[in-house]
C-alpha cells in the first residue's frame, strides 16, 4: 500500500515535470557532423530565427563528421537522438527515412522553393517522398594564385588545351609548382580530379542518368577520357605528390608554393583566411572552344525531423524557415563556399563565392555521378572511383583498366548494367 | 614438493566434515564477473552476430552465409586474403627486425662495462609509450616529401637519391609502416629480454667462464638457451598485436588503406566493412565474421605455439 502511493507519487512529479516544459519553450536539437560551423550556428543562424519565433529554443550540437552516420544511428535506434537531423545527400539519409527515423516533408511550404535537382539528394527514387530540407551545395573548378598568373602573364585556361598550356608555361618558369594535389588519400584524385572535370566529358546529367539507366557504361570513351586526363596531370604536381597529403596539398597552395588548385568551393572559406595573395577561379576546361560546360555542382547536405521528436510543430516552424531565403542569404553568407539550393536568388558579398556560383549561369548543373543508386552495392563505386583515380593519377594503373575495373565491379551488382 | 604441512592439513580436511570454502568464490567473483561482462559477453555475441543477416530491417539468422560470403565471393574474398597477405609481411618485418634488435638492445644493455645504461633504457623505451596516432603522424611529417626531414637529412649524407615518397608508393607502402610500428615497439621485448638477462644467475657465468666459454660465444651457448622462454612469450606477444593491428594504419593511410589497398590489414579490412566508409554503409554482420575469422587466426596461431612449441623448451631452474 505503502509501496503504490510512493510510486503514484513519483510518477505525478515526473508527469508533472514534463507537462510543465512542455507548456513553456519548445526546445529543439540539431545533431550534425559540421562542428566547424558551430559558430555560426550560434551566433548568426539561430539567433536569427529565435527573434522570430519567441517560444522555441534551438540548440546546435554537432558530432565529428567521420563519427556522425555511426553515432547518429546508434543514437535513433536508441531514441536518443536530436529533434533535427542534418541529412548526407542519398543513401545514409534514404535508409533512415525507410527506417522510420525520418518523416516525410513533402507538404512543408517553403519545399517548393526547390528544384527537383536539388530535392533529389533527400527523396525516394520514385520522388514520391522528400525527407529533408535541401540546404547546400559545394561547386567544384579549379582556385589559382592570381598574382602568380599576373607574375607569369597567363590568363585563366578555357579550353583544355590551354589548360596544359598553363601548366607548362609555369613548370617551365620553375617558380610554382604548378599545381597542388596529392595522391595519398585517394579522395582528393576522385573529387577534384574525376568528378571535377568529368562532367564536360559525361556531359553532366546526360551522362550520369545514362549510368544509371544502364545505357552508357564507364568503360564508354566518355567516362575513360577523364582518367586519361587525370593521368596527364602527374609530371605538373609537386615532387613526391604520391605521398602528399590533402592538407599537404593546402598548405602548399595558401604559403603560395603551388599555382593551382583543383578545389571544392568549401575551400573558399579557408583560403580566404590563410592566402595573402590574391584568389581566382575558373571552371573545369571544356575541350573545344564554345562546347556547352557541366559543373559539378554538387548537393551536400540537408535537415530533416527526426519522427520520434515530441516538437513535431516547433520542428516543422524550424524547417520551414530553413527553406526561407531569409536563411538561403544568412548561410551562404556566413558559410561561402556552400551554396544555397533555394529558388530564390542569393546575393553573396564574397567575390569568389560570386565567381563559383556565376558559372550555374552559363553550365549545366549535375552532381557527382556515383552518389545516387550506384553506390549501393559491394563493390562501392565511389570507394572504388577513388582507388582507382589515385591510381591512374600515380601512373599505377592504366586509365583504360581503372575504367574496367569499375565498371566490372559496378556490373557484378548493379543489374542494369549487366 | 609437498611440505609436511601439506599433508597435515589434508588429513584434517578429510577427517571433519570439508567446509564449503566461500571466499574462494568472493575472492574471484569480482574478476570472472568483470571479464565475462567485458571480455567474454561480447566475444560470444560477436560471434553471435556473425551468423546473422539484416533483411528488411530485422536481423534473421543466417548459419555461415556471411562466411560463405567472405571466402566465396571474389568482392570479399580477395580483399580478405589481400588483408591477410599484408597482415603475415606486418607480422614477417616485426619477427625478423623487432625481436633480434630487441635481444641485441637488451645484450648490450646487460653488459656491465655499459655507462648511462638507464637512459637508453628509458629513451628506447618512451616510443612505447606514445599513442599510435602521434607516432603515426610524426612519421608521417618525417617522411613527407614536402615538409619532412628525411629529405633533407638524406641529402646531408649525399643518398637524396634515396629518397622516395615511401607511403605513397605500393611497394614501400606497407614495410615501411611496419618499420615504424617496430620502431615505436622495440623497447618492449628489449625490456622482457633484459629481465630474462638479469635473473640469469652470476655463478652460472662465472662457471661458463671457468669453461674458458666467454664473450660472444657466452652470449650463444650459455644466455640465449636461458632466455629462450622469453623469446617465445616475445613472439605471441608479436603475433597477437600484430593481427590485432589497425591503429597506424588507420592513422597514417586512412580507412582505404592505399595505395591501392597495398597496406590493407585485417583490422582496416574490419574496420571498413564494419562501419562502413564515405557512401559504403557499414555491415555489422559481416564485419563481425571478419572479426570472428581474426578471432580464429589468432587462436590458431597462439594454440600452435602452446602445444607445438612452448611445451618443448627446455626450462632450467637455478
Amino acid at each position: 500500500m505503502m509501496k503504490s502511493t510512493r510510486l503514484a507519487l513519483l510518477a505525478a512529479t515526473m508527469l508533472g515535470a514534463t507537462g510543465m516544459a512542455m507548456a513553456q519553450d519548445a526546445e529543439l536539437t540539431i545533431e550534425s557532423w559540421r562542428n566547424d560551423d558551430l559558430t555560426i550556428w550560434q551566433e548568426k543562424l539561430i539567433p536569427a530565427f529565435e527573434a522570430k519565433h519567441p517560444g522555441i529554443k534551438v540548440t546546435f550540437a554537432p558530432s565529428a563528421p567521420t563519427e556522425y552516420n555511426a553515432v547518429l544511428n546508434s543514437k535513433l535506434d536508441a531514441g536518443t537522438a536530436g529533434d533535427l537531423i542534418t541529412c548526407r545527400p542519398f543513401d545514409a539519409s534514404l535508409s533512415l527515412y525507410e527506417k522510420g527515423h525520418l518523416t516525410d516533408l513533402k507538404d512543408l511550404e517553403n519545399m517548393s522553393n526547390f528544384s527537383d535537382v536539388a530535392k533529389a539528394a533527400w527523396s525516394t527514387d520514385d520522388g514520391s517522398a522528400t525527407f529533408c530540407v535541401p540546404m547546400a551545395s559545394v561547386i567544384h573548378g579549379f582556385i589559382y594564385n592570381a598574382d602568380a598568373f599576373e607574375e607569369l602573364g597567363i590568363e585563366p585556361p578555357k579550353t583544355n588545351e590551354e589548360f596544359y598550356a598553363v601548366l607548362e608555361k609555369i613548370k617551365e618558369d620553375g617558380t610554382y609548382i604548378p599545381m597542388a594535389m596529392g595522391a595519398k588519400d585517394q579522395w582528393e584524385a576522385a573529387t577534384m580530379g574525376y568528378t571535377n572535370i568529368g562532367p564536360n566529358y559525361w556531359k553532366g546529367e546526360e551522362g550520369r542518368l545514362a549510368l544509371i539507366s544502364g545505357e552508357q557504361k564507364l568503360t564508354d570513351e566518355q567516362w575513360v577520357k577523364p582518367l586519361g586526363e587525370i593521368a596527364k596531370w602527374a609530371p605538373y604536381l609537386g615532387d613526391g605528390f604520391e605521398a602528399q597529403a590533402y592538407p599537404d596539398s593546402q598548405n602548399l597552395f595558401t604559403l603560395g608554393r603551388a599555382a593551382i588548385f583543383p578545389a571544392g568551393s568549401w575551400e573558399i572559406a579557408i583560403f580566404n583566411d590563410q592566402a595573402d595573395f590574391k584568389l581566382g577561379a575558373f571552371p573545369p576546361p571544356v575541350q573545344n572552344a564554345g562546347d556547352e560546360c557541366y559543373i559539378s555542382d554538387h548537393t551536400d547536405i540537408g535537415i530533416g525531423m527526426n519522427a520520434k521528436t515530441e516538437n513535431a510543430e516547433a520542428a516543422r516552424t524550424f524547417l520551414n524557415w530553413v527553406g526561407s531565403a531569409e536563411f538561403a542569404s544568412l548561410y551562404a553568407n556566413s558559410l561561402p563556399g556552400f551554396f544555397s539550393l533555394s529558388s530564390e536568388t542569393v546575393e553573396m558579398e564574397d567575390p569568389l563565392a560570386r565567381e563559383f556560383v556565376s558559372w550555374r549561369e552559363n553550365c549545366k548543373s549535375t552532381i557527382r555521378p556515383a552518389h545516387q543508386i550506384l553506390s549501393r552495392g559491394t563493390p562501392n563505386l565511389w570507394n572504388e572511383m577513388w582507388n582507382v583515380s589515385a591510381n591512374v593519377l600515380r601512373g599505377a594503373q592504366a586509365p583504360e583498366e581503372g575504367a574496367k575495373q569499375l565498371q566490372d565491379g559496378l556490373a557484378g551488382w548493379y543489374e542494369p548494367q549487366q | 614438493m609437498r611440505g609436511p604441512g601439506t599433508i597435515e592439513r589434508r588429513s584434517m580436511a578429510q577427517a571433519t566434515k570439508k567446509p564449503r570454502r566461500w571466499h574462494i568464490a568472493v575472492f574471484l567473483a569480482p574478476a570472472v564477473l568483470i571479464y565475462t561482462a567485458i571480455m567474454i559477453i561480447p566475444l560470444f555475441s560477436t560471434l553471435q552476430l556473425a551468423l546473422y543477416s539484416e533483411v528488411e530491417n530485422s536481423q534473421v539468422f543466417v548459419g555461415l552465409q556471411n562466411f560463405r560470403a567472405l571466402f566465396g565471393d571474389p568482392q570479399w574474398s580477395d580483399q580478405f586474403w589481400n588483408a591477410l597477405k599484408n597482415n603475415t609481411w606486418f607480422f614477417i618485418v616485426h619477427m625478423i627486425v623487432q625481436n633480434p634488435i630487441g635481444i641485441l638492445l637488451a645484450a648490450l644493455l646487460s653488459s656491465p662495462r655499459l655507462r648511462m645504461r638507464s637512459f637508453y633504457r628509458t629513451a628506447i623505451f618512451i616510443p612505447t609509450i606514445l599513442s599510435f596516432v602521434i607516432a603515426g603522424f610524426a612519421w608521417k611529417l618525417i617522411l613527407s616529401p614536402l615538409w619532412g626531414v628525411a629529405p633533407n637529412l638524406l641529402d646531408l649524407v649525399g643518398l637524396r637519391s634515396l629518397f622516395q615518397p615511401w607511403l605513397g608508393k605500393e611497394a614501400y607502402a606497407l614495410t615501411t609502416l611496419a618499420l615504424i610500428s617496430v620502431w615505436q615497439f622495440v623497447g618492449i621485448p628489449m625490456m622482457l629480454i633484459y629481465a630474462a638477462l638479469l635473473s640469469i644467475p652470476d655463478e652460472l657465468l662465472e662457471a661458463a667462464e671457468c669453461d674458458g666459454i666467454t664473450g660472444m660465444s657466452q652470449f650463444w651457448k650459455v644466455k640465449l638457451p636461458l632466455i629462450l622462454p622469453a623469446i617465445g612469450i616475445i613472439s605471441i606477444l608479436t603475433f597477437v598485436g600484430n593481427f590485432n593491428a589497425f591503429d597506424l594504419i588507420y592513422a597514417t593511410q586512412g580507412a582505404l588503406a592505399g595505395p591501392d589497398f597495398s597496406t590493407d590489414i585485417l583490422g582496416t579490412f574490419m574496420f571498413r566493412t564494419f562501419f562502413g566508409f564515405q557512401l559504403q554503409l557499414g555491415d555489422p554482420n559481416l564485419g563481425a565474421a571478419i572479426a570472428t575469422a581474426m578471432f580464429a587466426i589468432i587462436l590458431i596461431g597462439v594454440s600452435i605455439y602452446l602445444f607445438g612449441i612452448q611445451r618443448r623448451l627446455r626450462r632450467y631452474q637455478f
